[in-house]
């Protein structure tokens, strides 16, 4: 079972993400909402890595892992590009007033922080790095 | 990601098939940010086959849902998959979005 995906910052790679996570979730035997909201949380983390952190650098990569040990769920994506991305502390949005304002974004980490049991963003070395956990029933 | 607009009478239907993400949106946003949507009554949002929505996705509909409202336009969502009206759920949205059940009701809205 593969459990390491590494990819350039594109957000055209977003689907290759997504299949990935699928996959290595597949023979777990769990529901489709509850999948679907894992690859969900780790889909805005790398879409924000390739978008906000890297400026859609194809030159420049992310790695995935995923990990699955007694019903715990471990995700590490590894940002391998130069510049230091750690979120702000989590605020939760006022969706009406981004109705008004017609905002598109701000949305994501929102998402994230509610599926999860735990984020974590923090540097290794030069590069960041998210840790995403849950612990799935 | 693939939109089908199927205009009728004072209606435009459209046809979302496949996953709409951070890559996808732009294909949805195109089509609702053309100005002759604005002369139809209400826009109705087949989700049936929309098997995934990324934040990215929710952002376009709400980016145009004020233009809508000022427009008298109803935005109404039918169709939809239990994962993905999950995602709406999970931000509070099925509060601020019409969603229904079935095309019967989204007609009837």
């Amino acid at each position: 079972m593969k459990s390491a995906l590494r990819i350039a910052c594109s957000r055209s790679h977003l689907q290759q993400v997504r299949d990935f996570v699928r996959t290595y979730l597949s023979h777990r035997q769990l529901p489709e909402v509850a999948v679907n909201q894992i690859v969900l949380a780790i889909d805005e983390v790398v879409a924000n890595f390739i978008i906000h952190a890297n400026g859609e650098d194809e030159t420049q990569f992310l790695d995935l892992k995923l990990d699955f040990k007694e019903k715990e769920l471990n995700v590490e994506i590894a940002d391998h590009g130069n510049t230091i991305y750690l979120p702000g502390p989590h605020q939760t949005p006022n969706l009406r007033d981004y109705i008004q304002q017609g905002r598109k974004g701000g949305m994501g980490m929102t998402l994230v922080n509610r599926l999860m049991d735990k984020v974590e963003f923090f540097t290794r070395g030069n590069h960041t790095v998210c840790h995403l956990s849950k612990h799935l029933a | 990601m693939k939109v089908t607009a199927q205009p009728s009478a004072d209606t435009l239907t459209l046809i979302l098939d496949g996953e709409l993400d951070a890559s996808s949106a732009i294909v949805l946003d195109t089509e609702l940010a053309k100005p002759d949507i604005l002369e139809y009554r209400k826009v109705l949002v087949d989700c049936a086959k929309l098997s995934y929505i990324s934040s990215a996705g929710l952002g376009v509909f709400i980016s145009h849902l004020q233009r809508f409202q000022d427009a008298h336009v109803k935005l109404v969502f039918f169709n939809m998959q239990e994962k993905v009206f999950n995602v709406f759920e999970i931000l509070g949205l099925d509060a601020l979005m019409t969603i229904v059940p079935s095309a019967t009701e989204a007609e009837a809205a």
